[in-house]
């Protein structure tokens, strides 16, 4: 193992990462509407796994600039309802062979991580979730405050504090990784077998007839295809609406932080429903601080000072040292937020026009799993099982999926 | 120890030659002037090593001396990543150099730097990951590497302020032009704030050589005076405007102090930033800017070498080989990147002092001293072609090499604001436009770079901002232009090396190559190529590499600059910390008036948002039997509750039964006068959100509680559909002002006649659920007859300020008749006995009132209610879950607790919401979430309990407790 170790710190050799933005053909089988990590990941998996070459990825910006580039990374699959923890929970286990899958490192860190509990309610709610966790085999665990202190020595564990910390849920399954190697990876992989990436490419219309999905426009021509996957995070509503399609989704900013690099000294993901806010230190030793949407829906990525001041209050109440570090940057991304806190994924109103939306403050963690599913519904044109909940119907019908309690601000 | 570097009597000075002081750095101590900052002592004790680089751990020192890049971050105690060429040194300071592995001149991790051609940029994302695995156990080892500055876990929290500064004009930058905007606006009567980074104003014109207008220049002094004495300019000096914020909304951090400055509009005078030339072994300490020399020279009175190399791209530059040769510094040689040297009085000066002059040359590598790593020499090579050096002109010792080749707008600012960078082509610089309005640039970010022109443009500014609409000034043509008439900007002073460590970046350690591989990969994008190579995502934030950046992925791309760009600008400007926005982070805690009473008494706290609410009175290790205790005393005699905590709203107005018909599932309008009714309210997916009692006091007036937590967010809903259906009704939020407890017990009336009150509190005068103002206490009370716990109950609401002594009146009253307060704990038991839901607990976020068998509070015949038609929708597809009351034998251990799942045929099929122990029934009883034929009475369920042990309960109905609800009605 060691010889084999050294080994593995040569880089491999290979072919430029990704190719140039090749010129756009009149037809396709497959259009996929966003060039995120999501869309990289259909592609990837329709071509290497179901034959289905002749795909074009659309961009309006570039590769991985959207979400992918803004979200915080946080990998974990501690979620409440028995659908989503299968569906996060495979997602979860693909991250860990990613970077073999797509030969590219993305750096995945099995961290672990830690949602705190403020209160009574937080402690029944969590041990909710890590007797359902621990039912389908993730590993997660309610663990008091003796523990919490061994875990993350440096959190503020004073029982005076404004909202103490009385113990937490810890999720020894929770990671993190690289989010633009992510995209880049599934990008290299997919171009390599023949899909194209087409950055700087909007998409101006989408022509229906018949019910179903027929060509797409772009600012750079029409491209005839036999099916469309979207897969814009952020800016769901907008693109479905080109096919007059209406998604149960309010729009709203999530901002997030990050300081100077400091020597590493906190090595868990933690993360305080009650507080608005978390944290992890990355491997480049900067603290990177997220919180909860802003309180107003708008389709914007600026930074705001209230935002940021919230973030600062409530990281210093855990970490009362951070006050000293130096804020590097802040930033804001788009999230798409459903009622229930779950994606929108699968079949729409329209033939072929397939949806890869609604992913609030959860997609990232979901890209793996979305590439496999979404191929296969693609290709097959069945619903894969564990999408099957995700339905955009399920609003219709009344078969919401009952997370909204349990996923706000732990991302 | 070099000695002898401070230049004597150097005018304008800002450090203080009579106040010496001593600091240590390294463990050394270091002898200093009051006024130096940290790296300004080190420079004059010839000491420009400060650090060592992110990933090749090369030797750094100090380029700009103005705060820009992260090779000056040091380590204080208590503070990481200080900026020591801003930082103002203290006698005593103990400074340490920061990511050093082994010591500052002699780091192992140095080593790195050999083993750069098999570490090209991005070199982990193709390597470390196989075999399977690999990487987990690598990517301590890269945890280990990170970061610069150690952070101290254990320092003292500073105190820091907060305040609001409003203004008519913000001029950020006090060089000529934002003193001069901040006057003229002054002067035509507008509020101005000036803020500017650095301890005295003056901006270039504190380190710049005298002459149009320098130092010296009495016109300049006037208008220091000026600015310093107007009564309508407030001067933050020290202070960074550190970002631009929606509205003009801009934090200025000033010491520990954070100004949240509104303005009506922001004019930005920041100058420009000195831009490094590249090549091999650019980075070498004792490389400075022009422009940091020179701030040496003039603010710190520090020679900065002994032997001095000039590189020229523009015009200044002459004017800095000046200052050095006025500084007594040896100046070797003038090396002029353009071919032929310009015509105007600083290089006729420099002939005439007879220094040599290479032109259409370069520095194409410089030498490193062996011991130390400091600048030994640099070899001066012909450029032949633009980025292409060719044969030397020689090799030329030096121990100081200064560039002055071009220079880039402190566009972050106003780039935040919206601004955008469009690149001239034949001045090679980036210019900022498309400002948003009531943001202004002047001088030189604006390209107007002498003094006289960055006044007129100072003056157009602040015409545009009072209004005068005078056209667009036309384009001066001196601007981005030295006296020469050439621009400030040398086109391309970027020469690759065959062996590489020409730095683009120095925060990353990034070279040509990584650029250019960035790239050749396919990161062809100026923000994927930032992404991949990390350029410009260290400390500094491409301050210095943006401009490099751009121009290495133009000529990659075979793109123009202008369509390249640069990334996107994010606050904030400079460091900050996250203190400054944490503040005092004043968090209020609520008490209730009887908080130290229930402390007095022994009351084990539980935390309920900012309130805390007394669990149970006693000893923590026995709580059981106190919990069990009290229960008893509520069944048996009589207890008394602090409900303080609860939400209290008065809906008053001629719609007020209609508003809460529409917000609560009953029909509230059709409550009698002095009547109150359990109040169910559910959102527009039909899924329950809160409960309370609605009390009607008057025809118009009607008072709910609310749950504890969901005080404030019920209110919130009220106000947002008001404003919708814009009823007759006032909405006020009344549960801060009332503080309220709760009497329950066989004994609870004759307790309350004994406090006072008589035969208005009879069962027939007062039946259950009547509720009426009342007068107790001195002063009127809402007396409300309630059941949660299941006995006869008084729910009493008073002024906060009546409330202590009304409680402690009671308690005496009541001690003879066994009344015994009771805490949160207690009171779930006894209302779990009686099969009362709490929302939140007993609900998740989709269940419906029928799921919790609450059909008989919803008004099924009302037109409409916030959730009617979901819930008619749910009605007709059945339940799929229901609330089920489970009871068992007490376990000895391990029993089912809050959250437990339920198990049926091998599947998850529900949970357990609500357990305990019932000391009335000694039995364990508890709520169940389980499908509705799993509920059905008579059945049995499995509940996992902890450690997995499955435990089976019996369904049975509810309520547990006196099922015909005799013993609340007497």
């Amino acid at each position: 193992m060691a010889l084999g170790l050294l080994k593995s710190a040569f880089p491999r050799a290979g072919a430029a990462h990704l190719p140039d933005r090749p010129s756009l053909k009149p037809s396709y089988d497959v259009v996929i509407i966003g060039a995120g990590a999501h869309g990289m990941a259909i592609a990837y998996h329709l071509a290497r796994y179901h034959g289905i070459r002749r795909v074009a990825v659309l961009d309006r910006g570039y590769l991985g600039g959207g979400n992918t580039a803004r979200n915080t990374a946080v990998i974990r699959s501690n979620y409440l309802t028995e659908e989503s923890v299968r569906f996060y929970r495979e997602s979860v286990r693909l991250f860990r062979e990613l970077s073999n899958e797509l030969d590219y490192n993305i750096l995945f860190e099995n961290r672990g991580q830690l949602t705190l509990a403020h209160s009574d309610s937080d402690l029944r709610n969590f041990r909710w979730r890590a007797e359902v966790n621990k039912e389908l085999g993730v590993r997660s665990e309610l663990v008091d405050l003796a523990e919490v202190q061994r875990r993350v020595p440096l959190l503020d564990c004073d029982p005076a504090a404004h909202y103490p910390v009385l113990g937490g849920l810890w999720h020894a399954d929770g990671a993190t990784a690289r989010h633009d190697a992510v995209v880049w990876g599934y990008a290299r992989a997919a171009c390599r077998l023949g899909v194209e990436l087409h950055p700087l490419t909007e998409v101006t219309g989408l022509e229906v007839s018949g019910g179903a999905i027929r060509a797409v426009e772009t600012a750079r021509g029409t491209i005839a295809c036999d099916a469309v996957v979207q897969a814009v995070a952020g800016m769901s509503s907008e693109v479905a609406r080109l096919a007059d399609i209406d998604l149960p989704i309010h729009t709203y900013p999530l901002q997030a932080l990050v300081t100077q690099p400091y020597k590493p000294v906190l090595t868990p993901l933690v993360s305080s429903p009650r507080w608005h806010v978390y944290i992890q230190q990355t491997s480049r030793g900067e603290f990177v601080i997220g919180g909860g949407c802003d309180p107003y829906p708008l389709y914007q990525t600026r930074s705001t000072l209230d935002l940021k001041e919230a973030l600062c209050r409530g990281i210093t109440q855990l970490f009362p040292f951070l006050a000293e570090a130096n804020i590097l940057r802040q930033w804001g991304g788009i999230t798409d937020m459903t009622p229930d806190y779950s994606p929108v994924m699968g079949h729409s109103p329209v033939d072929n026009y397939f949806l890869d939306a609604g992913w609030g403050t959860w997609g990232f963690k979901a890209t793996p799993i979305c590439g496999v599913t979404m191929a296969e519904l693609v290709a097959s044109g069945q619903v894969p099982e564990l999408i099957r909940p995700f339905a955009l119907e399920r609003f219709y019908t009344f078969d919401q999926v009952n997370e909204a309690g349990a996923t706000a601000a732990s991302h | 120890m070099k000695r002898g570097r401070r230049i004597s009597g150097q005018a304008g000075a800002w450090v203080r030659p009579e106040r010496g002081l001593t600091f240590r750095f390294e463990g050394r101590d270091i002898p200093a002037l009051e006024g130096d900052t940290i790296a300004s002592a080190l420079a004059a004790n010839g000491q420009y090593l400060l650090s060592r680089s992110f990933k090749y751990h090369r030797p750094r020192g100090p380029l700009s001396l103005a705060g820009h890049e992260a090779n000056c971050l040091v380590q204080l105690p208590g503070a990481a990543n200080v900026c020591a060429d801003q930082r103002a040194v203290e006698s005593g300071m103990r400074v340490r150099a920061q990511n050093t592995l082994g010591t500052l001149r002699w780091d192992l991790g140095a080593v790195l730097q050999w083993f750069s051609r098999w570490l090209p940029v991005g070199f982990y994302y193709r390597a470390f990951y196989w075999p399977r695995g690999a990487w987990d156990k690598w990517f301590p080892w890269f945890r280990r590497a990170a970061g610069l500055g150690k952070i101290d876990p254990h320092a003292p929290p500073r105190e820091r302020v907060q305040q609001h500064l409003f203004c008519d004009v913000l001029v950020i930058g006090a060089g000529v032009a934002g003193l001069h905007a901040a006057r003229l606006a002054a002067d035509e009567g507008r509020e101005v704030i000036l803020v500017d980074r650095n301890s005295k104003l003056g901006g270039a014109m504190t380190y710049r050589r005298p002459g149009d207008g320098g130092v010296a220049d009495e016109g300049f002094a006037r208008l220091l005076a000026t600015v310093r004495e107007h009564a309508r300019i407030r001067c933050l000096t020290d202070a960074t405007a550190n970002g631009w914020f929606e509205d003009h909304w801009v934090p200025v951090i000033q010491g520990e102090s954070l100004f949240r400055v509104r303005a009506k509009a922001v004019c930005v005078c920041t100058g420009v930033i000195e831009q490094p030339a590249i090549f091999r072994n650019n980075d070498l300490p004792g490389i400075l800017l022009g422009s940091g020399a020179q701030r040496l020279i003039r603010r710190y009175a520090v020679r900065p070498g002994r032997s001095a190399v000039v590189l020229a791209g523009n015009d200044a530059a002459y004017e800095v080989a000046l200052d050095l040769i006025d500084a007594g510094v040896a100046l070797r040689c003038l090396v002029e990147m353009r071919p032929e040297m310009p015509a105007h009085a600083a290089a006729r000066a420099l002939i005439e002092a007879g220094v040599q002059v290479e032109c259409g040359a370069t520095v194409y590598e410089a030498r490193a001293a062996r011991r130390g790593g400091h600048l030994r020499a640099v070899d001066i090579r012909a450029i032949d072609a633009p980025g292409v050096a060719g044969g030397r002109r020689g090799i030329c010792r030096c121990d100081l090499l200064v560039v002055s080749v071009g220079y880039m707008p402190a566009y972050q600012l106003p780039c935040q604001a919206g601004g955008r960078l469009s690149y001239l082509d034949h001045r090679a610089v980036f210019r900022i436009e498309q400002l948003p309005a009531g943001m202004h640039v002047a001088g030189a970010i604006n390209g107007c770079m002498t003094p006289a022109q960055a006044m007129t443009d100072a003056a157009r500014a602040i015409g545009e901002i009072l209004g005068a609409q005078a056209a667009p000034a036309p384009e001066s043509p001196g601007r981005w232009c030295g006296p020469s008439g050439e621009s400030v900007n040398y086109p391309l002073p970027i020469f690759p090396h065959p062996r590489g460590r020409e730095f683009v970046d120095f925060d990353e350690d990034l070279q040509i190559a990584d650029i250019v591989r960035s790239v050749r990969e396919g990161y062809r994008d100026i923000q994927l190529a930032k992404r991949f190579s990390a350029c410009g995502m260290g400390p500094s934030q491409g301050r210095h590499s943006a401009l490099a950046m751009a121009r290495i992925v133009a000529s990659e791309t075979g793109q123009t600059v202008a369509a390249t760009g640069v990334t996107t600008a994010r606050p904030p400007v400079g460091p900050e910390t996250i203190g400054h926005y944490a503040g005092p982070a004043l968090f209020p805690r609520r008490r209730a008036p009887m908080h130290d009473w229930h402390r007095a008494a022994g009351a084990q706290w539980m935390v309920a948002d900012s309130w805390r609410r007394p669990a149970f009175y006693g000893a923590p290790e026995r709580s059981q039997h106190h919990i069990a205790e009290e229960v008893r005393a509520v069944r048996q005699r009589a207890g008394i509750i602090d409900v303080s905590t609860l939400g209290g709203i008065d809906v008053v107005g001629p719609d007020a039964g209609e508003f809460l018909d529409r917000i609560y599932t009953g029909r509230l309008s059709a409550l009698a006068v002095n009547r109150s009714r359990y109040a169910l309210m559910t959102n527009d997916a039909g899924a329950v959100i809160d409960d309370g009692v609605a009390c009607r006091l008057a025809a118009d007036q009607f008072y709910v509680t609310t749950t504890t937590s969901a005080a404030e967010r019920v209110y919130r809903i009220l106000l947002w559909w008001q404003a919708q259906w814009r009823l007759q009704v006032d909405i006020l939020n009344a549960g801060p002002a009332w503080a309220a407890f709760n009497v329950a017990g066989p004994a609870a009336r004759e307790i309350l006649q004994g406090a006072g009150f008589g035969d208005e509190i009879g069962s027939e005068a007062l039946p259950f659920l009547a509720a009426r103002e009342v007068s107790f206490a001195g002063c009127r009370a809402r007396l409300i007859r309630t059941g949660f716990v299941g006995e006869l109950g008084f729910e009493i609401h008073l002024p906060f300020h009546a409330a202590q002594s009304a409680w402690e009146r009671l308690v005496e009253v009541g001690k003879p008749l066994g009344l015994q307060p009771f805490g949160v704990e207690a009171q779930r038991i006894l209302r779990l006995e009686k099969g009362h839901v709490i929302v939140g607990q007993d609900t998740d976020a989709m269940s419906s009132p029928m799921e919790i068998g609450m059909d008989w509070a919803i008004g099924w015949k009302k037109p409409y209610f916030v959730g009617k038609r979901s819930l008619q929708i749910l009605a007709g597809k059945g339940l799929s879950r229901c609330l089920a009351g489970f009871r068992m034998p007490l376990p000895r251990r391990d029993p089912p607790r809050e959250s437990h799942l339920v198990i049926h045929a091998g599947r998850v099929v529900g949970r357990v919401t609500s357990s305990g122990h019932s000391p009335t029934l000694e039995a364990m009883i508890g709520l169940a979430q389980v499908p509705p034929d799993l509920g059905q009475p008579g059945r049995n369920i499995d509940i996992r309990c902890a450690g997995g042990r499955v435990r089976q309960a019996q369904i049975v109905p509810l309520p547990f407790y006196d099922p015909d609800n005799e013993r609340q009605r007497c």
